[in-house]
């Protein structure tokens, strides 16, 4: 991480004297391999006064570009959103245009589209806790995380040929059926991930320079998680019981059976831990998944190519890695959307690192970013 | 929620508070509520107090010669969401900010700011946030125009 000191400057202090506070910036690099953002540090010796956060690196207009390609157009741009969990992006883009567009999506598509967003959980969240785990000096348990993402990515290529943006979700449907024997492998899958997440568990959450780095660090109260409009694993680690899955259910995932992960002190530990303990949620739905799914059609007959929803407007959200990924869109009857907004939830929980930083060394803040797993694609847009 | 639902809901919180009348219909399965926009805050304030504690989402679109701006709220007691809508002149754009209500919309009204240019009266750090300090429009205005843009053809 690029760190270099901008300037040193006189402020006074409370007790009357004056003190030297010390302007620190990090990046724009690889914070935490999340993307490129970078934030500005005001330090009184170690402690961080203030930080601030400067995003926008990765800003490409995706909204803006959206308004300028028909609704089919779009969902390979969902994809470049949250790079690393594309699938959601594309989730949720198309069940707005569906809600807009009145499609009717089969069965077996919805338990397509459960398979791989839950599979996408467990590759995102190992990206999230791996990164961030390689920033505190646990390199090791990045490799072990990597491994298991590499495992889903291969399930994904073979899927739809893509390892990282998939275009898979699309209205109406999903873009293939899974290929001969693939639903075997997914099993076997959840089957072996259910052994490596006890020893990512004991690998790292066990560890205890882990801990001593993690506990305590950035806590998060749930007043706070709920007014900042955290979600996702960020408020759930903070003792808000809040997952849209559960919450406000949508596709088949009434029919599931799962646990929502809660935790109590909501420090950095506890949103590390949250997300691999969710990752073992993400396999008994995958399994369920698999076992209710019929053979069917995985597309709707019929639909034109230029689709051309009637005008209104439809907000349509679901439970991605990262939270609530909300799509709101507006059409006026044409080929195009009129306006595409994306309620980014990576967005939203990286605006609390100025709160969670403030008090703690710089080297902690690295530790509270990698925590609030920020993907700079989808905070940007 | 249901249809017969959400009405209750829209009649539930209608009914108490003058400032509000239901907008549009409910035919995409949300409730929306439009309100004045000098009665923005006061108005936010009561839906708040009445349970709704996340602000989920604040966005604009442009309609000409209005922007609309969007406010989702969503309440974990009452377990319902609502769209707050309220309609800002595009020669006399400004609006009252609602960070004191909820912090969540800090960065979001910033981004808003930024996109379309339309004031937050009473935002403590009311700057452009996506794009660098420098750029010229806003551009998810409808009007923005840039040489780089490059126009799809038309379809249809």
């Amino acid at each position: 991480m690029a760190v270099s000191v901008e300037s040193r400057n006189l402020v006074s202090a409370p007790d009357g004297g004056s003190r030297e506070e010390l302007v620190v910036n990090v990046g724009p690099s690889h914070p935490s391999t999340h993307g490129v953002g970078r934030v500005i540090v005001h330090l009184d010796g170690d402690i961080v006064v203030k930080a601030e956060p400067v995003i926008g690196y990765l800003h490409r207009g995706i909204e803006k570009m959206a308004e300028n390609r028909t609704y089919l157009q779009v969902v390979p741009l969902t994809d470049r959103l949250d790079y690393v969990g594309s699938m959601y992006a594309n989730w949720a883009y198309c069940r707005a245009v569906e809600r807009l567009a009145g499609i009717a999506v089969p069965e077996r598509a919805e338990y397509l589209r459960v398979i791989v967003c839950e599979l996408q959980r467990i590759a995102s969240h190992m990206m999230g806790i791996g990164a961030s785990a390689a920033d505190t000096g646990a390199f090791t348990f990045f490799i072990y995380a990597f491994d298991q993402r590499e495992r889903i990515i291969e399930l994904f290529e073979r899927l739809c040929g893509a390892r990282l943006t998939y275009n898979y979700v699309r209205p109406g449907g999903v873009s293939f059926d899974a290929p001969q024997g693939w639903t075997q492998d997914v099993l076997a899958f959840t089957k072996a991930f259910r052994a490596a997440a006890a020893d990512l568990d004991r690998l790292f959450f066990g560890n205890v320079i882990a801990r001593g780095r993690m506990k305590g660090i950035g806590v998060l109260s749930a007043d706070d998680a709920v007014a900042w409009g955290a979600s996702g694993p960020t408020a759930r680690a903070s003792g808000v019981n809040w997952d849209l899955r559960k919450h406000d259910p949508y596709s088949v995932y009434p029919r599931m059976d799962f646990d929502v992960v809660v935790g109590e002190r909501g420090d950095a530990y506890d949103r590390g831990r949250c997300r691999l303990l969710e990752c073992v949620e993400s396999c008994r739905i995958i399994d369920q998944a698999i076992s209710q799914m019929h053979p069917g059609p995985v597309r709707t007959e019929g639909l034109p190519r230029l689709l051309q929803p009637r005008p209104g407007e439809a907000y349509d959200h679901i439970e991605s890695a990262r939270g609530s990924l909300g799509v709101y869109l507006v059409s006026d009857g044409s080929v195009r959307p009129y306006r595409m907004h994306v309620r980014s939830p990576a967005f939203c929980n990286l605006a609390l690192l100025p709160l969670l930083a403030e008090g703690h060394t710089l080297s902690d803040l690295v530790v509270v970013l990698g925590s609030l797993d920020p993907v700079f694609g989808e905070v940007d847009r | 929620m249901t249809p017969d639902e959400m009405a209750a809901l829209l009649e539930r919180i209608t009914a108490h508070n003058p400032r509000l009348h239901p907008l549009f219909s409910l035919e995409f399965g949300d409730a929306v509520v439009g309100v004045e926009r000098a009665e923005l805050f006061a108005t936010a304030a009561d839906l708040r107090d009445a349970g709704f504690d996340r602000l989920g989402m604040v966005t604009a679109v442009d309609r000409d010669e209005v922007f609309v701006l969007v406010y989702r709220l969503h309440s974990r007691s009452l377990s319902a969401a609502i769209f707050l809508k309220t309609l800002v002149p595009r020669d006399d754009a400004w609006v009252a900010s609602l960070v004191e209500l909820w912090p969540a919309a800090l960065w979001q009204e910033r981004e808003v700011f930024d996109l379309f240019g339309i004031h937050f009266e009473g935002h403590p750090d009311l700057r452009r946030i996506l794009l660098p300090d420098d750029f010229v429009g806003h551009p998810l205005r409808k009007d923005y125009d840039d040489p780089r843009l490059i126009r799809r053809p038309d379809y249809i």
